[in-house]
């Protein structure tokens, strides 16, 4: 294609995503997820002071995938290994990029004491209801009778005990500045998640404690589903279970003009 | 330069202030918790950081990612507490960073007690996390001791990139003696070129213990390994007392080394010609300083507060050539001087075979002290 003087750029890699194929499943959310954080961090102009930590999950080589300096955690532990990071280098901007089965089973004081503490740290939450790397088990936020591969016959909330809605646990703590929940199932809700994970960005520019965005995301080859149903199992089971709201926001960045 | 008297687990907090600490994470936990209590006065009014972690494995993570910016970070413990270390620890030494770390041991297993005991010696020296690695293990046997080798742990960690563990017991940490405080070091201004900071005018970093392919993890290990042949080349640290014409020696690590000096000099005045040998770095562990030493003596005895833990490492070294006998106390127990003192003459007196079974045969006779009216048998 010639360009011509007239053309206009209108949708580019953001800088702080590198410029390398990712490992993640065709239609899977992990993707759009990185992409607005990516986002986010190039409008802040915060890439050369971010410091991501990235988790044990699907998501285990985001470290491959953001421009910015990164570690890696132990399954569970990002929001303490953030908290070492961010208490030594407090003026960078510290994330962790963490999936359900990594931030509310195996890494659940974690969290919880990170947001006790109004530890200034932004997290990125990835709920798709399901262990997606290692092949589809029940997670803490896998749905009432929804079938993996660890509950065969759909999960049977007398044994196997309820979903855990993070965002309504953790916004109960005077710690956190910020805490929503959004999804990423189609065009408007991302546009919607965009702007949250902005304003989880200013909440810790600003200092103002602890910042989680939650994202309703899919994982079709787990579910079983095709991409574009993956997205309508999102609409139609999981946000009716994991309302999208506004859990916790500091009154400063509820009156920020971004 | 003054002689203070210093609290055991003071002391080495403010030896870690004086090397530069920048960072300490920590739990509370019996017999150590002096030193984060000591921490979250010191550091914050020095400016640095000072964080109480909600349990050992988050204080172990926060140091983790602390320990990737390059600063001089540290944490402390008792037994307890550095088992559920031991996950971070691993991903530490698979993530090459330097840490310190002192576990300040009790009596165990499980919850057990508070007392002094070397029961950790082979959870920190053999092993603990996953994987092939080693970490540096230094064991003071005085408070002005475990000072020094506070200070010296962190050079190490940061020649080496891994992690050094002092491994003390309740009794140092809880004991007062005079202490000469090493010189207040200034501050780092410069860090590492592997510090994870934020990418400002350079190309990104990461730091990972991750190696998906099995040949880079390969490739990583024999690095780590080559590191360590190194660091046994370099840094095995020993004291001997009293060993030049010794026909017999005593050979005990920290306060059991301690104890075990008293029943040399003890035995000494006896007449018998007895020394002391005892291992500061336990690892890397003085292999070829006690197989010269086997050499040398007539038979050697094994002292510890476990129930022979190190002692494999001596048989190891010693390799049948002269008997070796073993006397430990355990749960907690310390042994006292006289008690070491009558092993040394049963030494003397009546060696076992070279290859004899010195644990089997310390239970058998340690059975008395257990239970000395047969009561229970």
């Amino acid at each position: 294609m010639v360009m011509t003087d007239t053309a206009q750029l209108v949708y580019q890699r953001p800088e702080s995503l590198a410029d390398v194929p990712t490992h993640y499943c065709p239609g899977c959310t992990h993707g759009v997820a990185h992409r607005l954080v990516a986002e986010v961090l190039d409008e802040m102009n915060l890439r050369e002071r971010a410091i991501g930590v990235a988790p044990v999950g699907c998501s285990v080589f985001a470290y491959n995938y953001f421009d910015c300096d990164f570690v890696e955690a132990a399954h569970g532990r990002a929001p303490a290994m953030a908290t070492g990071v961010k208490r030594v280098l407090p003026d960078r901007t510290v994330f962790t990029y963490q999936g359900d089965g990594d931030l509310a089973a195996i890494g659940m004081a974690e969290i919880v004491h990170a947001a006790g503490r109004g530890e200034n740290i932004t997290v990125i939450f990835i709920n798709n209801a399901i262990f997606g790397m290692t092949g589809g088990q029940m997670a803490p936020t896998t749905l009432p009778g929804q079938t993996t591969t660890s509950s065969p016959l759909g999960r049977d909330v007398e044994q196997m005990g309820f979903p855990l809605r993070m965002c309504e646990i953790l916004s109960t703590l005077d710690g956190t500045g910020y805490v929503v929940r959004r999804s990423l199932h189609d065009p408007k809700n991302i546009r919607m998640a965009k702007k949250a994970i902005r304003l989880a960005f200013e909440t810790q520019a600003r200092g103002l404690g602890f910042s989680m965005v939650e994202l309703l995301s899919s994982c079709p080859t787990n579910w079983g589903l095709t991409p574009l149903d993956a997205l309508r199992w999102i609409e139609e089971h999981m946000v009716p279970y994991y309302p999208l709201q506004d859990f916790k926001v500091n009154p400063e960045i509820a009156a920020a003009r971004i | 330069m003054t002689r203070e008297l210093w609290e055991g687990n003071q002391a080495m907090a403010e030896a870690a202030v004086r090397a530069g600490v920048e960072a300490y994470f920590g739990y509370p936990i019996t017999p150590q918790t002096e030193v984060l209590e000591y921490m979250s006065r010191r550091l914050p009014e020095l400016g640095r950081t000072f964080l109480q972690a909600e349990s050992e494995l988050a204080a172990i993570n926060m140091v983790y990612g602390a320990a990737c910016t390059g600063a001089r970070v540290m944490s402390s413990s008792s037994s307890p507490g550095v088992s559920l270390m031991m996950e971070g620890l691993s991903y530490i030494a698979g993530t090459e960073v330097p840490v310190v770390l002192i576990d300040v041991v009790r009596g165990g297993p499980g919850l057990g007690n508070i007392a002094p005991s070397q029961g950790d010696y082979n959870q920190i020296v053999h092993g603990g996390g996953h994987g092939d690695y080693h970490p540096i293990v230094l064991a003071p046997s005085s408070v002005q001791e475990a000072v020094e080798l506070v200070v010296l742990s962190f050079d190490l960690a940061e020649k080496y990139r891994c992690i050094t563990i002092v491994l003390a017991d309740g009794s140092i940490g809880q004991m007062m003696e005079p202490v000469e405080m090493p010189p207040m070091q200034s501050m780092r201004k410069e860090y590492p070129d592997w510090a994870v900071r934020g990418a400002i005018g350079r190309e990104r970093r990461f730091l990972s213990s991750i190696y998906i392919d099995p040949n880079d993890e390969e490739v990583m290990n024999y690095r780590l390994m080559c590191q360590w042949q190194e660091i046994e080349a370099n840094e095995v640290r020993y004291k001997t007392y009293q060993l030049e014409d010794a026909e017999y020696a005593v050979i005990g690590f920290g306060t059991a080394g301690r104890v075990a000096l008293s029943a040399v000099r003890a035995a000494r005045d006896e007449g018998i010609r007895v020394g002391l040998f005892r291992p500061v770095s336990l690892s890397p562990y003085p292999l070829a300083e006690i197989e010269a030493l086997s050499r040398q003596v007539k038979g050697l005895l094994v002292v510890e507060m476990n129930a022979g833990q190190m002692l494999d490492d001596v048989l190891r070294a010693v390799k049948g050539r002269v008997p070796v006998e073993f006397y430990g106390r355990m749960g907690g127990v310390m042994p006292f001087p006289d008690e070491i003192q009558s092993e040394i003459h049963r030494l003397v007196d009546a060696p076992l075979e070279p290859n004899g079974d010195p644990r089997r045969s310390w239970l058998k006779r340690f059975a008395h002290v257990i239970d000395p009216d047969g009561t229970h048998n």
